[in-house]
């Protein structure tokens, strides 16, 4: 109790320190007046009375610090001292502080911004309770192998599932859906893209509503009335957040639905893009729903709290073997279940590249932490008498140190600081360009991120500071007393120490630099792919036709037939034609097929095609050619559809050494049954998605008209020039046709392709940048050394001129001087770089981790910059004139 | 030296107090006489010690000071015991002779043997 009034006291006294020095002054004054009276007494002048006075109490001056030391906090007013210093050093050298300051706010900056995005989307956990116990079940198509991929779950088998005992407290069923919301009271009609979700999702995802109630048992069977659930966004946007709206009913593909709840706006699963929730077997078709074939679902489960994940998943698996061996004759089944933790399965394709930049951020950081170190140390040797005198003249050299230090971490702070604000842009600048970055919208810098920033710039202070402060305060210090004001020999090893520096500044900026190439090469490969068709002035843009007023044939084709003709009609259009899937535009779908021509299948053995829609014109409007046969004829529409077109890579694996022509596949396009479509044409390999490779493909007519089949709508124009202008009319058309049906994704063919090389421009080009900083930094760091090299070395310099030696000569000298850590480090980096690029592999498309190219252009860029920054002071120190320099002392 | 000098400030914050409680408020001339009188003069303060022992007892509350004149009219600043620094004293005073009592056998086993 007492010490903590004493400190409260301490803290009040250092507070108020000026009026207590005051009072201290008086106080002695008086002291030494008492002592001059007692001498004055005994007959003394007052010259002498005073003077003795002085000696009996001992020094005002002393006795005056001996208080003082007790008051306050000492080590708080070494601390403000030494932040006094330090300020006042770097104001002498402005130019040097900015640039420090500059170099570490970027690198703090980008690693803040990064951790940041990182920490949101890998490492937080889902906002849901007990996230970790939630799992996502996929299906693994064959058990021998191990590193066969998630497949998509048939509903048949989850009802299985549900149905046996498991380890799992609560299994739920999940898939995107889309919905036409018909325009009401004149708001325009709308695509919304929607989930399908079995009545207890919300419930094992352990989630509620925000207003009204969720799905129960009874609204989740074909029969059931038919409801939905909003989310918060789509709630706020179309009915401004009226909660009146609850129990009114909305159309949906022409179907009246009947609103039961919101959800909170914090529920974003599995993204933000979805709009509203229905039930599962309300959404999907009886079949769907029944089906064990038709692998088209997501399943979250929920582990109770007693079991162990690896046994529940072990239940699940037996359940779904015995299914297989049951019913693999007759479909493609499963052979069993992969679990992985929700969070994972929600961004794991984002997690390698977000790894690859954070650890480029990393790179960069310590670059920084280098560089300035790096200038620190030159710091450093500019002050070496400086420190020298402070040692001779008694201080410690731990104080020497912490001076050092503290002068680092306010630089670091100042950069913190700014880069902290910097990361703020940054960070709102990653999550608005990376489109496909999962949970995004739960990226906000938050306080962690300012620990963390407060944290690696302290770190980063420190790490800059302490080579160069233990080396300038190292024993030999003295020396520097001793050493010729020339000081030839004395710096040399603060230039060692700066060189080495230097070459690990260069080994990781040829690390950085070779990653970024790469990339950056792969992303070049990927956008220069050819998809094998048109992309040039080429627009596309869908709709879907659903509901009762497009439950017959003869109604979808009868839309599409009146809207080709129309649109062809348009001024500017070239060819216009329809496909439920453009070249680009994902791998959508795949239906078993069967060759009637040839024999029948082992049992057990599958083979899938994906298929595509297409009218006749479709093939001509968006350019991919026909190799053999013909294109569909305009008589080949509904019952007479029985015809199908095929690609070269189909024929390649089916058909390697006869004619497609005239022979038959087997699907179920039309009914479950299947018939067969006569293969009428071979058209050029075509590419579903950028960077992967060509798969077997089949169209179907689209004008067959199908519901369902048919439904589901591309329209593809081509114009001789710009095609964007005829964005307009086309949909203006579409609206005169049927005013409830919304369009959705009006994409040039750039476009789609611009959007699927997205994400690898964007990891390309930020480590690109990256890597450009870090060799500017380097070739910085470069010229420092060198520079300070030569203005140690100018009377050496000027001896060896005067003795003969001839410039070329010097220039060399300094040349290999500076280049001998740039080659160093280049030669580091690169064997580095074998290993760490294969750690990207997986990233790069079409380019080999040890891409010679890529390689050789970083070694020459290298080595271009690091001879250009040589080459500045080499030529400096050529110029010297030996007499000037050696009048110089 | 720190822990020397540590008894001998500890040594004297308690004559301080002591002598305070005797000849009630007195400045830091007169408690520094005043602690040489009564050792003898075998003692001589330090103002160097004795100001930041007062210093450390103001701190503590076991002291407060003000200003007043002295008996030879100079102005001059008075340290005074507080009702705190009265309780300490006994402690501390009570602490000490049992401190040098135990010393004491310790120092002086011939006799007791």
């Amino acid at each position: 109790m007492r010490t903590l009034r004493g400190w409260g006291k301490r803290l009040r006294a250092w507070i108020a320190d000026g009026s207590r020095d005051r009072d201290l002054g008086s106080e002695l004054e008086s002291l030494v007046q008492m002592h001059m009276d007692e001498y004055l007494g005994a007959g003394m002048n007052r010259e002498e009375a005073r003077r003795l006075a002085l000696i009996a109490v001992g020094g005002v001056e002393q006795v005056r610090q001996a208080v003082r030391s007790g008051r306050g906090f000492p080590w708080l007013e070494g601390l403000a001292r030494d932040l006094k210093y330090a300020i006042c050093t770097l104001l002498r050298s402005p130019g040097f502080s900015l640039v420090a300051i500059g170099i570490m706010a970027i690198g703090i900056g980008a690693s803040v911004a990064l951790f940041t995005v990182v920490r949101s989307v890998l490492l937080r956990p889902l906002p849901f309770s007990h996230p970790d116990d939630l799992v996502a079940l996929y299906s693994r198509g064959d058990l021998s192998k191990t590193d066969s991929e998630n497949g998509y779950v048939a509903s048949g088998d989850f009802y299985d599932w549900q149905k046996s005992q498991h380890g799992y407290e609560q299994m739920a069923i999940w898939r995107w859906s889309g919905f036409n919301m018909s325009g009401a009271g004149g708001e325009l009609p709308e695509f919304l893209n929607a989930g399908t979700c079995s009545w207890n999702l919300f419930a094992t995802l352990g989630a509620g509503p925000a207003l009204g109630r969720l799905f129960t048992r009874d609204d989740d069977h074909a029969g059931a009335g038919r409801t939905v659930i909003l989310s918060w966004s789509f709630f706020e946007r179309r009915f401004n957040g009226d909660p009146a709206i609850l129990g009114k009913t909305i159309r949906l593909n022409g179907l009246n639905y009947t609103i039961i709840g919101v959800l909170p706006a914090r529920f974003q699963f599995p993204h933000p893009l979805i709009q509203l929730w229905v039930p599962w077997q309300i959404g999907e078709g009886r079949n769907a729903v029944s089906s064990h074939y038709i692998h088209i679902a997501h399943v979250v489960a929920r582990l109770k709290a007693s079991a162990s994940p690896a046994a529940a998943l072990e239940e699940i698996s037996a359940v779904q073997y015995v299914l297989y061996t049951r019913l693999r004759g007759s479909g493609e089944m499963e052979q069993g279940v992969i679990g992985t933790p929700l969070l994972e399965d929600l961004v794991g394709d984002a997690k390698k590249p977000l790894c690859v930049l954070l650890a480029a951020v990393a790179c960069l950081l310590l670059i920084a932490c280098l560089n300035l170190s790096n200038l620190l140390v030159a710091r450093s040797a500019a002050r070496r008498r400086e420190m020298a005198i402070r040692s001779a003249l008694g201080g410690g050299r731990f104080s020497l140190i912490r001076q050092q230090l503290t002068e680092s971490v306010l630089i670091c702070l100042s950069g913190g600081a700014l880069g902290l604000l910097l990361a703020v842009g940054a960070t709102e600048w990653l999550i608005k360009h990376w489109t496909e970055l999962p949970r995004g919208y739960d990226v906000h810098p938050d306080g962690l991120a300012i620990g963390f920033a407060l944290a690696i710039t302290l770190l980063a202070g420190v790490l800059a500071a302490a080579p160069p402060a233990i080396s300038s305060t190292s024993a030999a210090i003295l020396g520097a007393l001793q050493e010729g004001s020339r000081g030839i020999g004395g710096s040399l090893g603060r230039a060692s120490l700066r060189k080495w520096l230097l070459t690990a500044e260069v080994a990781l900026t040829v690390v950085l630099l070779i990653a970024a190439g790469l990339l950056f090469k792969s992303f070049l490969r990927l956008r220069t792919v050819d998809l094998g068709c048109t992309t040039k002035n080429v627009l596309s843009l869908n709709y879907f036709l659903r509901g009762d007023q497009y439950s017959k044939p003869e109604q979808i084709v009868s839309f599409d037939t009146q809207l080709l003709e129309r649109v062809r009609h348009l001024p500017g259009v070239q060819a216009a034609g329809l496909t439920n899937v453009v070249p680009g535009g994902g791998y959508y779908g795949n239906y078993e097929i069967s060759i009637h021509e040839h024999p029948a299948q082992a049992t057990g053995e599958h083979h899938f095609v994906a298929y595509r829609t297409a009218d006749p014109g479709y093939f001509s409007a968006i350019g991919i050619p026909i190799l053999r046969g013909r294109f569909f004829s305009d008589d080949e529409r509904l019952e007479n559809d029985k015809f199908v077109i095929v690609n070269q890579e189909l024929v390649q694996e089916y058909f390697p050494s006869e004619d497609p022509i005239g022979k038959h596949l087997r699907a179920q396009w039309r009914t479950t049954q299947g018939e067969n479509y006569e293969i009428i044409g071979v058209v050029a390999n075509t590419k579903y998605e950028l960077g992967k490779p060509v798969a077997p493909m089949m169209w179907f007519p689209i004008l067959g008209g199908i519901p369902g089949n048919s439904g589901d709508s591309v329209l593809v124009v081509r114009s001789q020039n710009d095609v964007t202008p005829l964005a307009m009319p086309i949909q203006r058309l579409i609206t005169s046709l049927d005013t409830n049906l919304p369009v959705k994704n009006v994409l040039t063919m750039e476009q789609i392709v611009g959007q699927s090389t997205a994400n690898s421009s964007f990891s390309a080009t930020l480590v690109l940048s990256f890597a450009g900083f870090s060799l500017v930094l380097a070739a910085i760091g470069l010229y420092g050394v060198l520079a300070y090299l030569v203005t140690q070395r100018t009377v050496e310099i000027g001896i060896r001129m005067a003795l003969g030696a001839r410039r070329e000569w010097v220039l060399r000298l300094v040349l290999i001087d500076g280049l001998r850590p740039a080659l160093l480090g280049l030669g580091i980096g690169i064997v580095l770089s074998l290993g760490v690029t294969r750690l990207i592999g997986s990233l790069l498309y079409g380019t080999s981790p040890l891409d010679a190219s890529v390689f050789l252009s970083v070694i020459a860029t290298l080595l271009i910059s690091a001879t250009g920054a040589c080459l500045l002071p080499a030529w400096r120190a050529a110029r010297i004139d030996p007499m000037c320099a050696l009048r110089a002392e | 030296m720190g822990s020397r000098n540590e008894v001998w400030l500890g040594t004297l914050a308690l004559m301080v107090l002591r002598t305070l409680a005797t000849i009630g408020p007195q400045h830091g001339y007169g408690l520094a006489r005043r602690i040489e009188q009564i050792s003898g003069d075998r003692l001589s303060v330090n103002y160097g010690t004795l100001y930041p022992a007062l210093l450390k007892l103001e701190q503590d509350g076991s002291i407060r000071s003000e200003w007043g004149v002295s008996d030879t009219n100079r102005k001059a600043k008075f340290y005074k015991l507080t009702a705190a620094g009265r309780k300490h004293l006994e402690r501390e005073t009570r602490d000490w002779h049992e401190t040098t009592a135990i010393l004491a056998r310790f120092l002086s086993p011939a006799e007791e043997a």
